[in-house]
Order: structure tokens, then C-alpha cells, then sequence
């Protein structure tokens, strides 16, 4: 009797240990792979939480020598799950293919505006937040110069 | 059949009508625009009157094709005494969901007039984007099914049709940032998604059912050491979907490189309906407050996190999306006092923040198609270009700053209050934290204003180099160009301005009706602490 509750329970375990260790690849195809073997560790807790096996739940039918009735909510709720992790991996697929096209590469790469702030030196973000003493409206001529085009400097001509 | 069950799954069933519709009508675009404004127009209306019924007559529960709660005995069996709990799908409207669908619709439908003016101006007859208003639509139809769901299950649906429109949405166009950000999305939120159908299969084993209401009377039973894991499993699925710190990180690097009118919407959207599901789990599942402390040093830590990310960052939309991380903290700070005051300036809070970041966003989209850039290293002369931009700017910007009388402030005090009413020590440094956050992010609305608007364009240290011409949805040049060589992209489309600008006066409402509007956040906050009408709506045969 034991057995029979413990051996779900090890394979959702097992299951969901894989499919963490996958996610935590940077490679794209594992990290789908990863998702789908949680979610399938998933779908195996629902059908264990639901309770024991039994008759249909269809009034009337029965299965042999079974006295309870299954549970029907936790297979309609697997069922769900099942169907939207199959659109969700097609995208992801669509996605990984896309970035395949894009980088030649199916890594999950870096924000490069999120690397570009953390490494911002001093000077630069100080260009930012600080005006240039370098601006010097006299460099602007009377003549046309590009100059002309940038605010303030607009009607120096 | 009352008017409260025909119009109670409106708000689901409009949308998704409407975007099989102009899915259909996807080679006239004129045909496709004037579905998605009627579908959203009708849900704005439809809110409105739920919003009053829910205010005048209480909970309404709709069982969807009748299989609610039955008459002890109907069975058949003998010996029943309570009668079968609902079957079916169970739709409920009270005072909080009501307001936050009225709110909600009225941003979708705002961002989609602005998406339209956008896409009539800079792009549509160059790059028709047909799946653009479907997606859009379905969106809105995940949105009002999370707020409508009397089950968890229904809305563990709610939150994927949500995120599968908003994978779509956040990808449009498929450029080489959108892939990088959209993969990090998607992973991010899949692994969400999974915690919390893990945290749905265990609710289930321990009280063999998700209806909410049946929940949270048989959760009263359940051990408190099993009910603090279960609650403890809830809250991380719901705290990386609302973004709570530590699980916001995802956020700031996926929104700033979506369509302007989508990030708008996701910032308002889709981090409250995370704060929403928050709010019932806290007060319908799991009153009592086992993880409040947890909670309140969550809150305390986002608010700081969010807004430090704040001030370094130089992108205007990034700046913008950890302020939204930043007042998440605010949010999950009323809800973990757990007493009425933080609960009502909680939902009235919710309501301030889902307008004033999504007009923010809108105002960033307009600075990108006038300027040309959305850094703060190109931005400049702004004010002078262009007083009309400016004011539309500045006006939400002190409304997020909380800046009296504009409604932040307003929620911001009651907050406030909240916590001094509690006076525990960590109320007090949620109190001070707070105080700090709004001054900061005072701050860094001053610092956008001083260089995007009132530096000369000269002095920015990239301020010759701009993004060529403005695109509506799709961004395919990726090259820059020299300021002087951009096109004259003209004024300000209308088509964009008037939807920004009643936004803004949304905003503003929610300061000359304050006191009405605080009220109705009051009476919101007791029906939702007090669950006693929740549970009997539902289970009332």
C-alpha cells in the first residue's frame, strides 16, 4: 500500500530535480526541456493528490471490484495543464528558432543595457547627471553649421 | 436571471468574442479598430454598472451553467446535511474586484486608442501588424478573468490566456532585443506558473477543493504549520507575477524593449493582477497573518531595491519600470498590516498606480517618437521643443512622486497611517521607508525633468544621435543616425495625445473624488477583511 504512494511521489521528485537543473542551463532547448519535465512532475502531483483509483466517474459504470469513484477534477485540471504547456512549448520553440536566426546562438543572453549601467565608469554616468563645462555656446558661429540643427542652439544663426 | 448574472461574465466573454472577430476581420484594419474600440467601450460600461450593483447590493456570485451549491438532500443521498459545494466555474463580483475591472478596462481601452493614433500615424500602411488588436484583445480577457475567478483554478487559466497574449505582445515584431527579453519573460513566468499549479495540486490535497469560498472555510481546519507552507507556496508564484523583491528582477529587463502602448499596459496591468491575487490569498485563503512579517520586510526591501535601481539607470523606460517595482512595495506594505486602513489605502493605492504608470509609459512612447531616443544620454531641450509634452509629462510624474494634492499623495497618507496605527517597530521602518522611497522617486522624476527637458540637447553627452523615424509596433532599424538627419516627424499625433491626456485626468479624478472614491476603497477593504459575505454569496444555495 505504501509502495504505491511512494512510487509517484519519488518520480515527481526525480522528475522535478531534472527539470530544475535543466532551467538552470542557459542553452535554450535544455531550459524548454526543463520546463516540460516539471510540468509533466506537475501533472503527476495533481494525479497523486486526487486520491486513490476507483470507478469512472460516469453514474452507473464500474470498474472491477473498485467501491469509491475517482476523482474527475484532477484529470480535467491535468488535462488543461497539459494543453496550455503544448502552446507555450511551441512558442518557446518559435522563440529559441528565432533567436537561432537572429545570433546563431540558442543562449539566453545578458541585458547589454542592464551590463552597460552596472559598468558605467564614474566619468560617464557623471556625463549624464552633470552638465558639460565643455559647452560653450560661442563655439556656434553665425554661419550654417550642423550646430544649428541641436536644441539650444536654435536660432543662433 | 437578475442584471448582476447577465452581466457578470460580460467582461470575459466581450473580448474573447471580439478577438475571434478581428482575427477574422484581419485584412481591414478599419474593421479590426472598430471592434476592439466597441468591445472595450462595452466593457468599460458593463464595469461601471458592476461596480455600482457590487457597491449597492453586495456580492454577487455567478455559477457558470448553474452547477453552484445544492440543497441538502437533492442528491439523492440519504443522511447529506450540507448539500454538494459548487461544481462548476464560479464567477464573483465584490467592491474590490468590481473597481479593479472598471480601472483595468479603462487603461486597455485608453492604450488602445493610443495604439491606434500610434499605429494610423507611424507604421500601419508600412508595416500592417494584423494579430496586434487580437492579442491585445485576449489579454484584456485574461486580465478580467483573473479578477472574475471564485476558483483557483480558474484562475491559474486566467493568469495563462494573461501571460500567453502578453508572450506575444512583448515579442511583436521578433527583433533581436525582443527575442532576448521575450525568452527571459517567458521562462520567468512559466516557472510562476508552475509554482502555483504546484501550490493549486497541494491546496487540493489538503481540502479536496479550489473553490475560494469552500477554501476558506475548510482551510480553518487544516494544521497552521501545513496552511503557512501552502500560503508560503501562493505567495512565491504571486510575488514573482506581481514582482516583489526577490523575485522583481525579471522585470526591468523585459518590459523597456516592448512597443511603447505594450509596456504601458503590462506596467499597469499586469503586475496588479499579481497584487490582486496577493489580496485574496492574504485575506480569503489564509486570514491571520502567518507570513505578515515576511511580507512587510518584502515590502520594505522592494521599495528600496526598486527605487536605488532607479536613480542609476539612464533609459527612461528602465528608470520607469523599477519606480513600478519600487511601489509594489507600497502595495504589499497595506496588505501585510492586515488591518482595515492598510487594506483600503492598499486597493485605493492599486487604483492610482495602474493609472499614473500606465500614462507614464504612454508620455516615454510620445518622447521616443518626438525625440527620437528614450535615454537620458541623448535626451534635451524638450521643454522648450515642445510645452505640450512637457506638461503631460510632469503632471503624472509629481502624481507618482506624491506630490499633494495629486492622488498619490492621498494613498501614500493612508498608507502611512496604516502603518502608524499598527506600531509595531517594522510598521515604523515600513513608515520611514516609504517616506524615503516617495522622496526619491521625487528625485528621480526631478533628475528626467532637469535633463530630458530643461538641459539643452547640446549638453546631453549623445545628444547628436537619435533612433531613426518613429514605428508604431515593429522596430526594424536598429542603427542610429545623426539628430540633424532625422525626419521631421511632425507634432504630436491627437490620436496619441487624447488618450495620454484623459488618462492623465483619470488621474486627477482620483484626487477631486477622493473622498467618494476613498470611501468606496474603505467599504471594499471591510467586505474583503470580513469574508463572512464572500463566503455566503458563493455558497448559498
Amino acid at each position: 500500500m505504501t509502495v504505491t504512494y511512494l512510487v509517484p511521489l519519488v518520480l515527481i521528485g526525480g522528475l522535478t530535480s531534472a527539470g530544475v537543473y535543466l532551467l538552470l542551463e542557459r542553452n535554450l532547448t535544455r531550459m524548454l526541456l526543463g520546463l516540460l519535465l516539471v510540468g509533466n512532475a506537475v501533472n503527476l502531483l495533481i494525479l497523486t493528490v486526487g486520491g486513490p483509483s476507483g470507478n469512472p466517474p460516469i453514474r452507473g459504470r464500474t470498474s472491477d471490484g473498485e467501491t469509491a469513484t475517482a476523482d474527475p477534477l484532477a484529470q480535467g485540471m491535468i488535462l488543461t495543464a497539459i494543453v496550455i504547456s503544448m502552446g507555450i512549448a511551441a512558442f518557446v520553440l518559435a522563440l529559441t528558432y528565432r533567436s537561432f536566426r537572429l545570433s546563431r546562438a540558442e543562449e539566453v543572453v545578458n541585458d547589454p543595457e542592464d551590463a552597460r549601467v552596472s559598468q558605467l565608469s564614474e566619468k560617464s554616468a557623471a556625463a549624464i547627471d552633470e552638465d558639460p563645462t565643455t559647452h560653450d555656446p560661442s563655439i556656434d558661429t553665425e554661419e550654417p553649421d550642423e550646430l544649428d540643427a541641436l536644441p539650444g542652439h536654435e536660432g543662433s544663426r | 436571471m437578475n442584471v448582476a448574472t447577465v452581466l457578470t461574465p460580460l467582461p470575459v466573454l466581450i473580448p474573447t468574442l471580439a478577438a475571434a472577430a478581428s482575427l477574422f476581420a484581419g485584412r481591414q484594419p478599419r474593421l479590426q479598430r472598430a471592434i476592439a474600440v466597441l468591445a472595450l467601450s462595452a466593457v468599460v460600461a458593463v464595469c461601471a454598472v458592476l461596480v455600482y450593483l457590487a457597491d449597492r447590493d453586495g456580492t454577487i456570485a455567478l455559477h457558470v451553467g448553474g452547477w453552484g451549491q445544492t440543497v441538502p438532500g437533492a442528491s439523492g443521498a440519504t443522511g447529506e446535511t450540507s448539500g454538494m459545494g459548487p461544481l462548476g466555474i464560479t464567477l464573483v463580483v465584490d467592491r474590490l474586484s468590481s473597481l479593479m475591472l472598471l480601472v483595468s478596462v479603462i487603461v486597455l481601452l485608453a492604450v488602445v486608442f493610443y495604439a491606434i493614433g500610434q499605429g494610423i500615424r507611424d507604421g500601419d500602411e508600412r508595416q500592417p501588424v494584423s494579430i496586434f488588436l487580437p492579442t491585445y484583445l485576449v489579454l484584456s480577457a485574461g486580465v478580467c478573468t483573473a479578477f472574475l475567478a471564485g476558483d483557483l483554478f480558474n484562475l491559474f487559466v486566467g493568469f495563462e490566456v494573461l501571460l500567453s497574449a502578453s508572450f506575444v505582445l512583448l515579442t511583436i515584431g521578433a527583433s533581436t532585443d525582443r527575442v532576448r527579453a521575450g525568452i527571459a519573460y517567458v521562462m520567468v513566468s512559466m516557472v510562476s506558473s508552475l509554482i502555483f499549479l504546484i501550490g493549486i495540486a497541494l491546496i487540493y490535497a489538503a481540502t479536496g477543493t479550489l473553490n475560494l469560498a469552500e477554501l476558506a472555510v475548510r482551510l480553518d481546519d487544516v494544521p497552521s504549520g501545513t496552511r503557512s507552507a501552502l500560503f508560503a507556496v501562493l505567495m512565491v508564484a504571486f510575488g514573482i507575477k506581481a514582482a516583489v523583491f526577490p523575485l522583481s528582477t525579471w522585470l526591468p529587463d523585459s518590459y523597456p524593449t516592448a512597443p511603447a502602448p505594450v509596456t504601458a499596459v503590462f506596467a499597469g496591468l499586469l503586475t496588479k493582477v499579481g497584487v490582486y491575487a496577493i489580496i485574496r490569498a492574504h485575506s480569503l485563503l489564509f486570514p491571520g497573518g502567518a507570513l505578515d512579517h515576511v511580507l512587510m520586510v518584502a515590502a520594505l526591501v522592494t521599495m528600496l531595491v526598486g527605487i536605488f535601481g532607479a536613480m542609476a539607470q539612464s533609459d527612461i523606460k528602465r528608470l520607469l519600470s523599477f519606480t513600478l517595482v519600487s511601489h509594489i512595495g507600497y502595495l504589499v506594505f497595506g496588505i501585510s498590516l492586515g488591518n482595515e486602513l492598510g487594506m483600503s489605502g492598499a486597493i485605493y493605492y492599486v487604483a492610482h498606480h495602474i493609472v499614473v504608470q500606465t500614462t507614464l509609459f504612454l508620455v516615454v512612447g510620445l518622447i521616443e517618437r518626438q525625440a527620437g531616443a528614450s535615454t537620458l544620454q541623448r535626451l534635451g531641450g524638450l521643454a522648450a521643443a515642445s510645452p505640450l509634452l512637457a506638461f503631460v509629462f510632469i503632471v503624472p510624474a509629481l502624481n507618482l512622486g506624491g506630490i499633494p494634492p495629486f492622488s498619490g499623495f492621498i494613498g501614500k497618507v493612508a498608507l502611512l497611517e496604516a502603518g502608524t496605527q499598527d506600531g509595531s517597530v517594522l510598521a515604523w521602518m515600513l513608515v520611514a521607508g516609504s517616506v524615503i522611497t516617495s522622496l526619491l522617486t521625487l528625485y528621480v522624476m526631478a533628475r528626467v525633468w532637469s535633463k530630458a527637458f530643461w538641459r539643452a540637447r547640446a549638453d546631453a553627452p549623445e545628444g547628436a544621435l537619435a533612433d531613426a523615424s518613429p514605428s508604431s509596433l515593429i522596430d526594424d532599424s536598429e542603427e542610429d543616425i545623426d539628430f540633424a538627419d532625422r525626419d521631421d516627424v511632425g507634432r504630436m499625433p491627437v490620436g496619441m495625445l487624447i488618450p495620454t491626456g484623459a488618462l492623465i485626468a483619470v488621474g486627477l479624478a482620483l484626487t477631486v473624488f477622493a473622498g467618494p472614491i476613498f470611501a468606496f476603497s474603505e467599504r471594499a477593504a471591510g467586505e474583503v477583511l470580513d469574508r463572512g459575505q464572500y463566503i455566503s454569496a458563493v455558497l448559498t444555495p
